[in-house]
């Protein structure tokens, strides 16, 4: 069977994953990636034409609260774990050039 | 007397006779955990110090003469996916190495009422994702019943800790089965309840509509107990259900008589081993002699269930796993080089995550990408639709369904682990359930020729756990493979 995935396509998809691979690891996940999309095929032999999808399988309909006012996570305990933070905010590296 | 030893009914018993305290138990358990799990490597975290202060409030209760919970002074261990106030969850990855959550999953609330003691946090395959506990970037854990063995995934710690006596019941998560395949590998009991039945606030998401929270107990009877505590709707959770939770110690009935059991004839195909194969009909001859009425019936679309898993789960976790970008929480790059935001994002996950978790992450995002979502996600979604329909069709018919848990036994560490696909492939039998929201059970039924535990999976009705329940209990009241326990000591 053809290849599914080639270098390319996991270098596409690793950058919209935001993840930056290594070249070795890269022709590894291509590999990998290809064994399971073939087996993946597998679903190609069914007709399902006429079937609905389904995303979860209990039946929910949407689910909403009453619009009361609650006290929330306070900015000292949000920014607990923050990895850099300066005056109540979380710091990251420049965003615009 | 060896506390640790025992169930969690057995303790509750002498808890409120006094005759033992819940700091005793909780001792006994912190030695044997200290002597044994170098070998076993179940616990990612201990939480000795609030442990014991959980133990003596309970204590505390119990002498100033006030009727007890079930759960009161019973130490338990919670599987590192649970989020846990001031109490580290690393999700068994570097990214969430030093995470110390701000809030209690509902779970915990929950033991906390009850004063359940909470040991620690348990081993695990990063972010859930495994069948082995070999993902873990804390140690791979080892199987107690062999050591040269897996304890099975992903909540292998949890598993193995109950089947070592190094906890006395636990919470793991369920995905694709992850808390029935190490049950079975292990020898306890695991119940992966209906998607819905108990509220998954505070468990770090991996699939959304196909997560649940799960039980590892010594035998069934504590099962029920665990699941009254745990189960019922909960305004924090959107997809939990508002239904009625029946208590469910009142389905410990020993009794097979009309009860119609379903043996479907694509669960023993090729690919499995004798041994488990022999294992299963057995138990069906053993329902068959208590007065079940058995049948054969047909689940056509099994063999595209782990397919269909691997298409949307890894959706789901890709857009899951997006929010470990080391902005918020989690690990960020020391890295002095990287110049923009993206660089460190990129760099961040790329030092964070393992490499089943990006295998999956980029599965995921392919399979949405576009020009590819209505080639995999949609059909992936429809086909779900096609298993689910298999299930609704048998349940006409039957009441609980019997298959195998895994098609071995607990294979060595190192095995799979280079062969993802082999990996995946060993979760067939427990996959369909989760794409269809069942409520299902492992209990042991079994050892192979080299002694390790074989599991019988009871899949039950959606919210009729009740029904598995009372054919797990008759079983193991008629059994005595739940009695035999791993030489570790």
């Amino acid at each position: 069977m053809k290849n599914i995935i080639t270098d390319k396509d996991v270098e596409y998809v690793a950058k919209l994953s935001r993840l930056k691979l290594k070249e070795d690891e890269k022709h590894k996940f291509t590999e990998q990636l290809n064994n399971i999309f073939k087996y993946i095929e597998k679903l190609n032999e069914l007709d399902i034409s006429k079937v609905e999808p389904t995303s979860h399988a209990i039946a929910l309909q949407n689910v909403t609260r009453k619009d009361i006012f609650k006290p929330s996570v306070s900015i000292e305990d949000a920014l607990k774990n923050a990895p850099d933070k300066e005056q109540g905010y979380f710091r990251v590296p420049a965003i615009i050039e | 007397m060896e506390l640790y030893k025992l169930t969690a009914h057995e303790l509750h018993k002498l808890l409120s006779e006094k005759k033992i305290s819940s700091l005793e138990i909780t001792e006994s358990i912190y030695g044997r955990i200290e002597k044994l799990d170098k070998n076993i490597n179940s616990y990612i975290t201990l939480a000795k110090e609030s442990a014991l202060q959980q133990a003596r409030k309970a204590d505390k209760k119990i002498s100033a003469g006030g009727k007890i919970g079930p759960l009161s002074g019973i130490p338990v261990s919670i599987k590192d996916v649970i989020s846990t106030k001031n109490i580290k969850t690393t999700c068994g990855s570097r990214m969430l190495e030093n995470y110390i959550p701000i809030f209690d999953a509902t779970v915990i609330e929950k033991f906390k009422r009850e004063n359940t003691v909470i040991l620690g946090k348990t081993n695990m395959d990063e972010f859930a994702m495994g069948s082995s506990t070999e993902n873990s970037a804390y140690g791979a854990c080892r199987n107690p019943w062999d050591t040269s063995t897996i304890p099975g995934g992903s909540s292998g710690g949890s598993a193995a800790c109950v089947a070592a006596d190094l906890a006395i019941m636990s919470l793991g998560s369920d995905t694709g089965g992850s808390v029935r395949q190490p049950a079975s590998m292990c020898g306890v009991v695991g119940l992966k309840p209906t998607y819905g039945r108990v509220s998954r606030y505070g468990l770090l998401a991996f699939a959304s509509s196909l997560d649940q929270i799960g039980t590892f107990t010594k035998d069934v009877e504590d099962t029920a107990i665990l699941l009254n505590i745990i189960a019922g709707h909960d305004p924090l959770d959107s997809t939990s259900v508002a239904k009625e939770v029946p208590d469910y110690t009142k389905s410990l009935k020993n009794d097979a008589k009309k009860l119609k059991i379903g043996v479907p004839k694509e669960y023993f195909a090729e690919g499995i081993h004798q041994e488990v194969k022999k294992s299963i009909q057995n138990a069906v001859e053993t329902f068959k002699k208590l007065g079940a009425e058995i049948m054969e019936i047909s689940l056509p679309h099994t063999e595209y269930a782990v397919a269909t898993f691997y298409i949307i789960a890894p959706a789901e976790a890709s857009s899951n796993l997006a929010r470990y970008v080391g902005v918020n929480f989690g690990h960020r790059t020391r890295d002095k080089g990287i110049g923009n935001i993206v660089d460190m994002y990129e760099k961040t996950r790329d030092e964070g995550f393992g490499n089943e978790v990006k295998r999956r992450i980029m599965l995921g995002t392919y399979a949405l990408s576009s020009g590819y979502y209505e080639a995999y996600y949609l059909k992936a979604s429809k086909v779900r639709t096609l298993i689910k329909k298999d299930f609704d069709e048998a349940f006409h018919k039957c009441d609980v369904i019997l298959t195998p848990v895994s098609p071995t036994p607990a294979f060595k560490i190192g095995e799979k682990i280079s062969d993802p696909l082999q990996m995946y492939l060993s979760d067939i039998f427990t996959i369909p359930i989760n794409l269809a929201g069942l409520p299902a059970i492992s209990i042991p039924c079994g050892f192979s020729n080299k002694g390790l535990p074989i599991g019988l999976q009871i899949i039950g009705k959606p919210f009729d756990e009740e029904k598995i329940l009372q054919t797990a209990y008759t079983f193991e009241q008629n059994t005595e493979f739940h009695k035999k326990k791993p030489k570790i000591d």
